[in-house]
Order: structure tokens, then C-alpha cells, then sequence
């Protein structure tokens, strides 16, 4: 499209606009935020353009495909420390995630070229990779600190359970039910939605340039069911590796933050 | 001093104040229920129990009492490795409990909290929690024993008063036929009605043979209940005996 560089700058001078409208609101109710918003604009702004240039030379029909493999490692292992850095409660949560994402990549790639729905190439293999592993790292996030604040809200009765000699598996079972439910209930509303309410970039992307409609559709449908998969597999390994590593060996759940033990 | 009726004089540390507990001939002698060797818990600057030595007698009613924070809760959560020592060593009748299987020492050793925790469903599907076996029948036997008609049975748990929810959880930990009964300040949400009544089937229990384990730190409670008061302070043993002995007075 000739249109879309200077869309993408009108865009991004509008953005700034607004970002002049909360520079401004931090310093009439003194937020003290200011320097923090050019920091994150600033950063933000270098970083994309790092990764647009990198990304130019990643799917550019010349460069070997295994630059696109190392990319999609960076954005598993990326991925992997986010989810760590958000639930710090959970022991060993970075390899937790690492396994979590890099099975859900591992299948989604079977499926997503195994059966030949998309090519090899660049260009799908690093986009493919960032949805997919992108839309489960925001579950892995969810599931990790819900699972923490459950299990340290509602530690009286999964006390009580272990009290009964159930073994921690059934004691947290419950509470990882629930926790797995509010992870995974956002993707499937999301597909439910599709085209009524969420309308797919995807497929809006592809219709625009100059994809047959139904072709595009097919594509985001694809997609889409791509990344529920991948988002409930990556979610049911987190919820499980976590809370294993929340019980201690002897069947007791390990002190979490906010959590109200007893005084006496 | 006597075997039966007599808890033995302790002098693990060298400063006890062990003395005869038999006013009411329900404590007996043999193996401790349980034993803290030099039992510590929690970090050196933040200890909640601090090189503690104690034997509660192997049968009766034993209250352990103290003042907030005396670490009566941790020692009672050390009997069924909620909790587990950071130094020395817990023993339930001369074993060392960190040797057990803790799966089956809590089914042996049960547990009703200080707030009831009742489970979702009914009473009879919070009894299959414990007993997954557990029929109408098992049931109605469990619940008269924790004082609730077997009409109970079919009642929704979350709509019980904190009363009946602490019975329902009292047959719900009776199901697992435990050997021992630790009660973590059972009645202090309870009024006086419902805590006269949990008391009475405390007191039940031991007469059927279960000991019983009460943490309290309601004097007149400890006067009424113990035969056996161990008495804690900063995480240590302060004092222990008989509640009168304990108390002083009458």
C-alpha cells in the first residue's frame, strides 16, 4: 500500500498528541509521572523501530530461514522470563514457561506447517510465532498470578483438605480448575466474538491487500483456532508445573505473599 | 506417681515446671501423644516456636494456651506436618514424625481449624471429602457425633451457621477415624451456646478414647477443659501441668 507509511507516521503523531494529553494531566494533578512517560515513549519507540529494521531483514526472501527460527527462540525465551517476572511467587516459573510456550510453538508449528496450512517462510513463520506465543504468554501470565492468589486466598481450605490426608494434587484441585477457567474463558470468547464483535487484524490485513475474502477468512480461521490451542496448552502446562512447585514434597503449600497464616 | 492418671515429669531443659496432672483420671501415662525435642520454627530472627521442649500426655484433654503470637497454632500444625521444625524433632507416640507418611499421619492426626472451612456442596459431600466411601448411613453416624441430626446430611454446607459448619467440619475430620483430635481455637467464633456444646463433644471424645489437642487462650476454657494445660510464651514452654496448677486459684 503507498498509503501506509504515512498513515503509520499521521498515527504515530496523533499518539504523541495524546501523550502530550497525559503529560499534561500529570502535571496539573502532580502524578509525578512525566519523566516516566518520556522514558516509556521514548524506549518504546526505539525499541519498535529495532525490531521493524530486524524484522525487514528476517523475512527478506534472501535471508536463510534459520535467522526466522532464532527469532521465534528469542521471543519463546522472551516470553518465558515475562511470565517469571509477573509471578515471582512460583519456584523455577522461567523454565516452567520456557517449556510451556516451546510446547505450544513446537505443536502450533506442527500443525501450522506439518499439515501444510501455511508455508515456510519467513513471513508466516516469526507472525505465526508472535501470535501464537504472544496470546499464551498473556494466559501463562494470568494463570500464574491467579493460581498464586487463589491458592494464598483460599489456603484455609486447601488446609483443610491436606488436614484430611488428601495428597496436594486433590487439594489444589478445585482452585486449579477455576484459575485454568478464567485463563482459557477470554481466547474462546474472543473466537466466539469473531466477526461480530473482534474483528481479526489478520484477515482485515489480507482482505486489504487484495486476498480473495474467503481465502482471508480461511486464514484467520486457522489462525485463530491455532492460537486457542496454543493457548490451552500452554495454560494447562503452567497451571500444572506451577503448582507443583507451590506444594512442598511433604504435601504442605509453600508461604505465599498475602497470605494470612495464623498468629497464635 | 501413679501410672495411670499421671503425665511423667519432663526436665528436657532443665527450667520445667512438669507436675502430676491427674485431677480427673482421664490422662494416661505410656508413650507422649506427642514430643518436642528442641523444636524450633521459622527463621533465627523471627522464630514462632524457639527451641521448644514439651510432652503432652498420651491420652485426655491437653490445652495448649498462651498469649498471641506464643506459638500455640505452629506447635499444633507441627503435630500433622502443616507445618514442619526448621531445628529439632517432632515425635507422635515415640516416632518421629518426619519418618511418617504425612498423608496417612493426618488422617490419623485430624484437624479442625479456628474458622470452619466447609467445602462446596453438601454436608454428606464434605463428609466423601474425607471418606470418599461414606454413606447416608456412615453419615448419620458421623454427624451424631459431632452433635448434627442426620436431616443435615442434604443441607448445602455454605449456608450452615458457624455453629453447625464447625459440628459438619468436626464429623468431616471424624470420618478420616483419626487417633488423635487437634482443635486450633475451634469455638472462637462461636457463641456461648455453640462452644458449650463443641466442649461437650470434646470431652466426648476423649471419654471414647480419642485424645484430644485444644489450643485456647480462654482461661475459664482451660479451667473447664484441661487435664492437661501446657502453657506457651515466646515461642517456649512458659508453664505446665494441671489447670490449677497452671493458673493457680480455683
Amino acid at each position: 500500500m503507498d498509503s501506509a507509511g504515512e498513515i503509520g507516521f499521521i498515527g504515530l503523531a496523533a499518539s504523541l498528541v495524546l501523550v502530550g494529553v497525559a503529560f499534561a494531566i500529570s502535571l496539573r494533578l502532580r502524578l509525578r509521572l512525566e519523566r516516566e512517560l518520556v522514558v516509556s515513549v521514548t524506549r518504546g519507540l526505539v525499541q519498535l523501530l529495532i525490531v521493524g529494521a530486524a524484522l525487514a531483514i528476517i523475512i527478506d526472501p534472501g535471508t536463510p530461514l534459520v535467522w526466522s527460527w532464532v527469532w521465534v527462540v528469542g521471543i519463546v525465551v522472551f516470553a518465558a522470563a515475562t511470565v517469571k517476572r509477573r509471578a515471582p511467587a512460583v519456584p523455577g516459573l522461567f523454565w516452567i514457561g520456557l517449556l510451556a510456550n516451546a510446547v505450544t510453538g513446537v505443536v502450533g508449528f506442527a500443525v501450522a506447517f506439518g499439515l501444510g496450512i501455511f508455508p515456510v517462510r519467513g513471513t508466516t513463520i516469526v507472525p505465526i510465532a508472535g501470535m501464537l506465543i504472544g496470546n499464551s504468554m498473556k494466559s501463562a501470565i494470568v494463570v500464574s498470578e491467579r493460581l498464586v492468589e487463589a491458592l494464598s486466598e483460599q489456603r484455609a481450605e486447601v488446609e483443610a483438605r491436606l488436614a484430611l490426608g488428601q495428597p496436594w494434587v486433590a487439594a489444589s484441585r478445585p482452585i486449579l480448575r477455576s484459575v485454568m477457567r478464567t485463563a482459557l474463558s477470554p481466547q474462546i470468547e474472543n473466537t466466539k466474538a469473531l466477526g461480530i464483535v473482534f474483528l481479526p487484524g489478520a484477515m482485515t490485513g489480507l482482505i486489504l491487500a487484495g486476498v480473495d475474502p474467503l481465502d482471508a477468512v480461511l486464514v484467520q480461521l486457522a489462525l485463530m483456532y491455532l492460537i486457542l490451542g496454543g493457548v490451552a496448552t500452554t495454560t494447562a502446562v503452567t497451571a500444572l508445573g506451577a503448582v507443583r512447585r507451590l506444594f512442598t514434597s511433604d504435601h504442605r503449600l509453600v508461604v505465599l505473599p498475602r497470605s494470612t497464616r495464623h498468629t497464635g | 506417681m501413679s501410672v495411670d492418671g499421671c503425665v511423667r515429669n519432663y526436665n528436657f531443659a532443665g527450667r520445667r515446671n512438669a507436675v502430676a496432672a491427674g485431677h480427673t483420671g482421664r490422662v494416661s501415662a505410656g508413650e507422649p501423644l506427642f514430643a518436642f525435642e528442641a523444636v524450633s520454627v521459622g527463621p533465627p530472627e523471627a522464630r514462632r516456636l524457639d527451641g521448644l521442649d514439651a510432652q503432652l500426655p498420651g491420652g485426655g484433654l491437653t490445652v495448649v494456651a498462651g498469649p498471641s503470637g506464643s506459638g500455640k497454632s505452629t506447635l499444633l500444625r507441627l503435630c500433622n506436618r502443616l507445618d514442619v521444625p526448621s531445628e529439632g524433632r517432632v515425635r507422635h507416640r515415640g516416632e518421629d514424625i518426619a519418618q511418617r507418611d504425612p498423608l496417612r499421619l493426618r488422617r490419623e492426626v485430624a484437624m479442625v481449624f479456628q474458622r470452619p472451612v466447609t467445602f462446596a456442596g453438601t454436608v454428606l459431600d464434605n463428609l466423601r471429602e474425607a471418606d470418599p466411601g461414606c454413606d447416608a448411613a456412615r453419615g448419620a453416624e458421623l454427624l451424631e457425633r459431632a452433635g448434627l441430626a442426620a436431616t443435615f446430611l442434604a443441607r448445602d454446607a455454605g449456608e450452615l451457621s458457624g455453629g453447625e459448619a464447625q459440628r459438619a467440619c468436626l464429623a468431616r475430620a471424624l470420618a478420616t477415624d483419626p487417633h488423635v483430635m487437634l482443635m486450633d481455637e475451634p469455638t472462637s467464633a462461636l457463641d456461648a451456646k455453640a462452644t458449650a456444646v463443641l466442649e461437650r463433644l470434646a470431652t466426648q471424645l476423649v471419654q471414647d478414647g480419642t485424645p484430644v489437642v485444644w489450643v485456647s487462650h480462654s482461661e475459664a476454657q482451660m479451667r473447664r477443659l484441661g487435664d492437661f494445660v501446657l502453657l506457651l510464651d515466646g515461642g517456649r514452654v512458659d508453664r505446665e501441668g494441671s489447670a490449677q496448677e497452671v493458673l493457680g486459684g480455683g
